[in-house]
């Protein structure tokens, strides 16, 4: 595990790509959020916006979104939220509802005990 | 260890069908063996990504130095399992030293639970991971990485550990696919019963 100085990896090429927003915006994102493209990139769209596009013509996690695109996950949450709040990407039905020590429902856990055991 | 962005071309992506992300997490030490158990049984290869660590996530020592502007990122990998057409569930190697704490709060929301993975030369590594998930309440099983045949036996290892006796503690070997499925098996077994036991 590494933890380095962001210096080494351009921060003002970081401060671009989110028009120097911190935050995300209303919409709840977790890291398994899966999102998908409802259309194609236009042209004159900001590059990061349309390489996202490009990459959720099939479903995909935001942070595959991030290792994908090698942005940091919370840089990658306020690109999506943008395409989010013009309507070119939509959100899948959300994650487990945010709950640290809220235990998962019986019916999931069957779901993903099964998937397990047919790996 | 060493895990590199894959071409989407050749990673296979998600069925339009997928719906819903789920979240297993595994905690441990450096080089303890977090990628190699996610890589046995991600149908990916392991891949990383990064996050801003923030002032607030900087730790004690360095409330000092507010006026430092100083950012960090800290990588972490990640792998995927289909688990059917529309459950997907993601596996996160998480370090588990304290000045990665701020790192957890978002990896923990939501997880079903996580896997605490011990390396028995450096038991110590992992007390502050299972305080943080005990005083959370995040349910979790431990695993020990054997990376040699002999050593402490588990009973000493839960002792070691201080262990309650209802968290679920298992031998494995973190790079066979076979070891980690019963692993992550009985850590959701382990969730099964604790939600049973819930009126």
């Amino acid at each position: 595990m590494s933890a380095r100085r962001l210096d080494d990896e351009s921060p003002d090429r970081l401060y671009t790509v989110t028009g120097g927003r911190s935050d995300a915006g209303d919409i709840e994102l977790d890291l398994v959020s899966l999102v998908i493209a409802e259309f194609e990139p236009a042209p004159g769209m900001q590059s990061e916006h349309a390489r996202i596009l490009e990459l959720c013509r099939r479903p995909i996690a935001i942070v595959e979104l991030a290792a994908e695109l090698r942005l940091p996950v919370s840089v990658v949450k306020i690109l999506v939220s943008d395409l989010l709040d013009t309507g070119r990407l939509s959100l899948r039905r959300s994650a487990r509802p945010a709950g640290k020590a809220q235990l998962p429902d019986m019916e999931i856990l069957k779901q993903v005990l099964i998937g397990l055991e047919s790996l | 260890m060493d895990s590199r962005v894959s071409d989407p071309a050749v990673r296979a992506p998600l069925s339009d069908t997928a719906t819903t992300g789920l979240k297993i997490v595994i905690v441990g030490g450096f080089g303890v063996g977090k990628t190699s158990l996610v890589g046995s049984v991600s149908e990916i290869h392991p891949l990383s990504t990064e996050e801003i660590m923030t002032q607030a996530g900087v730790g004690v020592d360095d409330v000092g130095q507010v006026r430092d502007k100083r950012t960090t990122t800290v990588a972490f990998d990640f792998g995927r399992i289909t688990l059917n057409a529309e459950n997907i569930l993601y596996l996160f190697g998480a370090p588990g030293q304290e000045r990665f704490w701020f790192l957890w709060d978002q990896l923990f929301a939501g997880s079903l639970g996580a896997i605490v993975l011990v390396d028995t030369r450096r038991l110590e590594e992992s007390w502050y991971a299972i305080d943080r998930l005990e005083h959370h309440g995040m349910p979790f099983v431990v695993a020990v990485n054997r990376f040699e045949g002999q050593g402490p036996s588990l009973d000493q290892i839960r002792d070691a550990l201080s262990l309650p006796p209802d968290v679920p503690l298992i031998d494995c070997d973190a790079r066979l696919r076979e070891s980690g499925k019963f692993v992550l098996i009985t850590l959701v077994r382990h969730l099964t019963r604790l939600s049973e036991r819930m009126p």
